[in-house]
């Protein structure tokens, strides 16, 4: 017993030692940079987009820093959701429990949320989940790039669930989707109030949607950028890389929590075009 | 002196990401304080959580809008 103890001890200890050794090469590797590069750590530069193959120019199929980091979770989720369950074994490998893992995270949820008829829009809402938890987690690797922390990429993605949500809501329901703006629930006076407050509502889902998931994105980042600026003094190197270290699992959790209420909203606002009655 | 209004103007918009997270930690801290009572209920209302925070941080994010517009676009 006293034996075990002691063996973790030791265990944590080396853990301990190691982390220790591991900021402190962090903290001369930041110093190195931070004394050969012109101009200090500016916690945006890092979302600049810029041309991967020379040049300056950004024209329209320019491949730059944000489409390769697309391409890049593009081919993970293949990488994961096709290559990885590619076994099909009754004892999943670790990449097939992950795979079966989120498809059955994502489908309870739009089961339970959106409603058993909403399953038919499983693929989608699969999609996007994986897609932007793939862009999240792939943004947090050192010298990445977040392509979810630009409002351009994720009101692209706000829209089109903005839009399939409108068609969806009228194609199933007619004009009886209207009755969403009607809340037929309250005094009969107050309706007409009640529909503006709903349509302004209605309109500036996709807008707090994508700013979101790209605010919580850029504003994570810059913070770790900040902290990072902060470790090129030597004096409070230590507490600053502790504080990147905190910080970096704080945004794994966002990372992910983001992705979920990304699709979680996307199966509320779902639900409201398969039944909009109020 | 435009440039420097509008930057005050953005840190005071800022006040509004502040007042999102007291209304985050409400919805979080009557979630806690419900699941407590009820853990056996608390796993089926999570979906329900996120998406009170969600909507909950929505306001905070309008105030952000504002902010990111008075830096960058006025």
């Amino acid at each position: 017993m006293a034996e075990s103890k002691a063996s973790t001890a030791q265990k944590s200890g080396n853990g301990g030692k190691l982390f220790l050794g591991g900021a402190i090469g962090l903290a001369v590797l930041s110093a190195l940079f931070l004394n050969t590069g012109t101009t200090a750590i500016h916690p945006m530069d890092q979302f600049t987009v810029k041309p991967l193959f020379g040049g300056d120019h950004v024209g329209m199929l320019t491949i730059t820093n944000v489409t390769f980091w697309l391409a890049m979770s593009v081919l993970a989720i293949t990488l994961l959701l096709v290559v990885g369950t590619r076994g099909r074994a009754i004892i999943p490998s670790r990449a097939q429990s992950i795979a079966e893992l989120a498809y059955g995270f994502v489908y309870k949820m739009v089961e339970e949320v959106a409603g058993k008829d909403a399953v038919a829009f499983f693929p989608y809402i699969m999609t996007l989940f994986m897609f932007v938890a793939s862009a999240n987690m792939l943004g947090l690797l050192p010298f990445s790039f977040t392509t979810t922390s630009h409002i351009a990429v994720t009101a692209v993605l706000a829209l089109a669930v903005f839009l399939t949500v409108t068609f969806v809501g009228f194609w199933k329901n007619g004009t009886k989707f209207l009755g969403l703006f009607w809340v037929s629930s309250a005094p009969l006076p107050l309706r007409p109030v009640l529909a503006i407050i709903e349509l302004i509502s209605y309109f500036v889902r996709p807008v707090s949607h994508s700013i979101r998931l790209g605010g919580n994105m850029m504003a994570g980042h810059a913070v770790i950028k900040v902290f990072a600026g902060f470790a090129g003094l030597m004096a409070v190197a230590p507490f600053s890389i502790l504080a990147i270290t905190a910080m970096y699992g704080l945004e794994l959790l966002v990372a992910f929590v983001q992705a979920y209420v990304f699709t979680i909203l996307t199966c509320v606002y779902l639900k409201d075009a398969l039944h909009p009655s109020h | 002196m435009e440039g420097d209004l509008a930057h005050i103007g953005a840190g005071l918009a800022a006040i509004g990401s502040g007042a999102a997270a007291i209304g985050v930690g409400h919805v979080a801290g009557n979630f806690l304080a419900g699941a407590l009572r009820n853990p056996t209920a608390a796993a089926s209302q999570t979906a329900t959580l996120f998406i009170g925070i969600a909507f909950a941080e929505a306001l905070g994010i309008f105030s952000f809008l504002v902010a990111l517009l008075l830096m960058f676009a006025v």
